[in-house]
């Protein structure tokens, strides 16, 4: 049977230095220059702000966008039910309602919402079991999991949710593989094991874990261009370079990626025309991506960007001002 | 339903919809100037608000709904509006799954076309056509997470497990290196006959057989170790005799290597064997081999040897 591993290669001709300054021009102009995808994207707007401020900030270049009229946004997509829509007109989701909280903490203007509401908000869409729903139509996935505490956590309320619950249905999405799916049951992916990792490092339960065979299960998602993928047998994305990257950084093993072909990847996946980074190279940019590969560049101590906190992805000094600790096994 | 219909109307020059006000998008903080985009686009969601806004429950209302989700079917207020809908207009469920059937062939990788089914399924409890539904996507993407997910859901909730076992085997006869599958097989076993000492036996010589088609194969190695960790990887006397041979054999693949590797840790670790030293230096070289063969994991190898020492300490 044919031993091709599924992968890409990178060529001279692909980017191989930092485009900071263009990443800051795609970033701060990308409504109008991709004014359709924006349009489009209206239902996952807050994320979309999410993505871009954080990146804008590692990079330096948090001035590029108006923060007053950001936070003025933010508040008008609190509902009536605490939570946060992507954009006014939208329902609620834990997930926007994190993108909300992690922004307003960026920002240092928390106090522009309903933040009672908010935590009401979260503590109801716990289940019984333990696991969160993502809104009122009840759908359970271990990214609401991490949604919840990590908000939570953000605005000092952890006390609102059923910790010991959370986390006894966090340990049953744990496969044979030592890694984490959405739900009990479903297969390991990387991103699932960011969400999984990012609970227990928040809530101080990583002795949980077998670090060392999930962290051998993470290096195995590098590829020989050294991109990550998610799961076996699946292209390398630079998004993994944040999901597999975090999740290694909070096992204390990010020593055990080969950074310089990891750094290659994401440098050849940016766009040298427009900036922003594609999902791997010669693809299409979009924030989400950009984000991702920045993070990663970060985590890896590449270029002249501010430091990330693998656990919350966000800027590291907010996290700071907050005065929050998450669980990091030690190297 | 393809927006490219000859004779599209846009719904502000539709008269049975002239009672509405449209509500045009709200403008978000980064902008800075309005361009105009896909007129179509606009028009519909324009009246989708007003819809939303008004709570109308509609046919007309689920008509819009149907034409928002083929602009774009990632949108999930409007699949959440979408149910409203049907639930006050008590309309089929068939008809409903016939359309969502369409959708989810066209767009498979959306969560919310399959939270959709799900949702309509915990209603009328038929769940009679979800194996072959799941099949047929499964078939044109072997490793779709959703299609997976939804397939767990129903086999467990409902019961289905009998031929599934059958059904991962013959996924595994065309791809043996499929993920997803190898994770349906220990999913059904853990919850149907669970392992066993018997059932394990049946699964090793199952999953060997397979690496011994093809030796680079994570899922088959990761599967053959999870299956194991709660016995050990030397438990059974036919993984050594198999790994034996494939060593005589010289096979150089970097998974098989890391198993033999870890077979020696194992027994370090349980103090089951009396050559310490001998059993360090034969994983130390493995693990050189390993530095050689597996380049872009050469610090995870390093690691591994300073594990190693640290034992013989």
């Amino acid at each position: 049977m044919a031993n091709a591993v599924k992968d890409v290669k990178i060529t001279e001709e692909m980017p191989d230095c930092m485009l900071q300054d263009l990443h800051v021009r795609f970033l701060s102009t990308y409504e109008e220059k991709f004014k359709c995808e924006y349009e489009m994207t209206e239902y996952l707007r807050m994320s979309g702000i999410y993505w871009s401020a954080t990146a804008l900030d590692l990079l330096n270049a948090a001035d590029q966008l108006d923060q007053d009229k950001i936070v003025q946004f933010v508040r008008t997509c609190q509902t009536s039910e605490g939570g946060f829509s992507p954009a006014p007109r939208h329902d609620p989701s834990i997930l926007y309602t994190l993108s909300a909280i992690q922004i307003l903490c960026m920002y240092d203007r928390l106090e522009a919402i309903d933040l009672d509401a908010a935590v009401a908000y979260i503590t109801k869409a716990q289940n019984d079991d333990g696991s969160f729903k993502g809104d009122k139509w009840d759908e359970i996935d271990t990214r609401f999991s991490f949604c919840a505490v990590a908000a939570l956590a953000l605005v000092g309320r952890l006390e609102a949710i059923n910790i010991d619950k959370c986390v006894e249905f966090i340990m049953s999405c744990m496969n044979f593989d030592g890694g984490f799916g959405c739900r009990p049951g479903s297969e390991t992916h990387s991103g699932q094991i960011y969400c999984c990792l990012g609970v227990l490092s928040i809530l101080g339960k990583l002795y949980l874990v077998d670090g060392d065979l999930l962290g051998w299960w993470l290096c195995e998602r590098q590829l020989p261009s050294g991109g990550l993928n998610g799961r076996p047998e699946k292209y390398p994305d630079v998004c993994y370079s944040w999901w597999v990257l975090s999740s290694l950084a909070i096992l204390g093993k990010l020593h055990w990626i080969d950074k310089e072909s990891l750094v290659r990847f994401i440098l050849a996946s940016q766009d040298n025309e427009s900036g922003g980074i594609a999902d791997r190279p010669g693809d299409c940019v979009d924030p989400f991506h950009t984000l991702f590969g920045i993070c990663g560049l970060s985590l890896l101590g590449e270029g002249k960007l501010k430091d990330v906190n693998p656990v919350f992805c966000m800027p590291q000094h907010v996290i700071d001002r907050l005065n929050l600790t998450v669980e990091l096994l030690p190297s | 339903m393809s927006d490219d219909e000859r004779g599209y109307v846009l719904y502000r020059c539709r008269p049975e919809w002239s009672d509405i006000n449209p509500i045009p998008q709200e403008e978000g903080p980064t902008s800075v100037v309005q361009i105009a985009y896909s007129e179509k686009f606009k028009d519909v969601y324009d009246y989708f608000r007003a819809i939303l806004a008004k709570g109308e429950k509609s046919e007309r209302a689920l008509e819009l709904t149907a034409r928002a989700i083929s602009f774009n079917p990632a949108n999930y207020t409007v699949w959440q509006f979408r149910r409203e809908i049907l639930r006050a207009l008590d309309k089929d469920v068939a008809e409903e799954m016939k359309y969502l059937s369409m959708i989810i062939t066209e767009q498979q990788k959306n969560y919310q076309v399959w939270h959709h089914r799900r949702a309509l399924i915990e209603g009328s409890k038929d769940a009679s056509q979800e194996l072959k539904f799941t099949s047929k996507i499964i078939n044109h993407d072997q490793k779709n997470y959703h299609a997976w997910q939804h397939r767990q859901w129903v086999i467990k909730e409902f019961n289905q497990w009998e031929n599934e076992l059958e059904y991962v085997d013959r996924l595994l006869t065309i791809d043996l290196r499929n993920n997803s599958a190898w994770n349906q097989r220990y999913f059904v076993i853990k919850h149907t006959t669970g392992f066993t000492d018997e059932v394990l036996n049946n699964e090793i010589e199952y999953t060997m057989n397979k690496i011994d088609k093809a030796f680079h194969n994570e899922s088959a190695w990761n599967y053959l170790r999870g299956i194991l960790q709660d016995r050990g990887l030397n438990w059974s006397e036919h993984v050594k005799t198999r790994v034996d041979l494939w060593r005589n054999e010289n096979i150089k693949s970097s998974q098989f290597l890391a198993f033999v590797l870890s077979m020696i840790e194992e027994e370090l670790k349980t103090g089951d064997c009396e050559n310490v030293e001998e059993k360090i230096c034969e994983a130390e070289e493995l693990c050189e081999q390993l530095c050689k063969v597996d380049t872009v994991r050469r610090k995870y190898w390093s690691f591994v040897v300073q594990r190693l020492q640290k034992h013989l300490q």
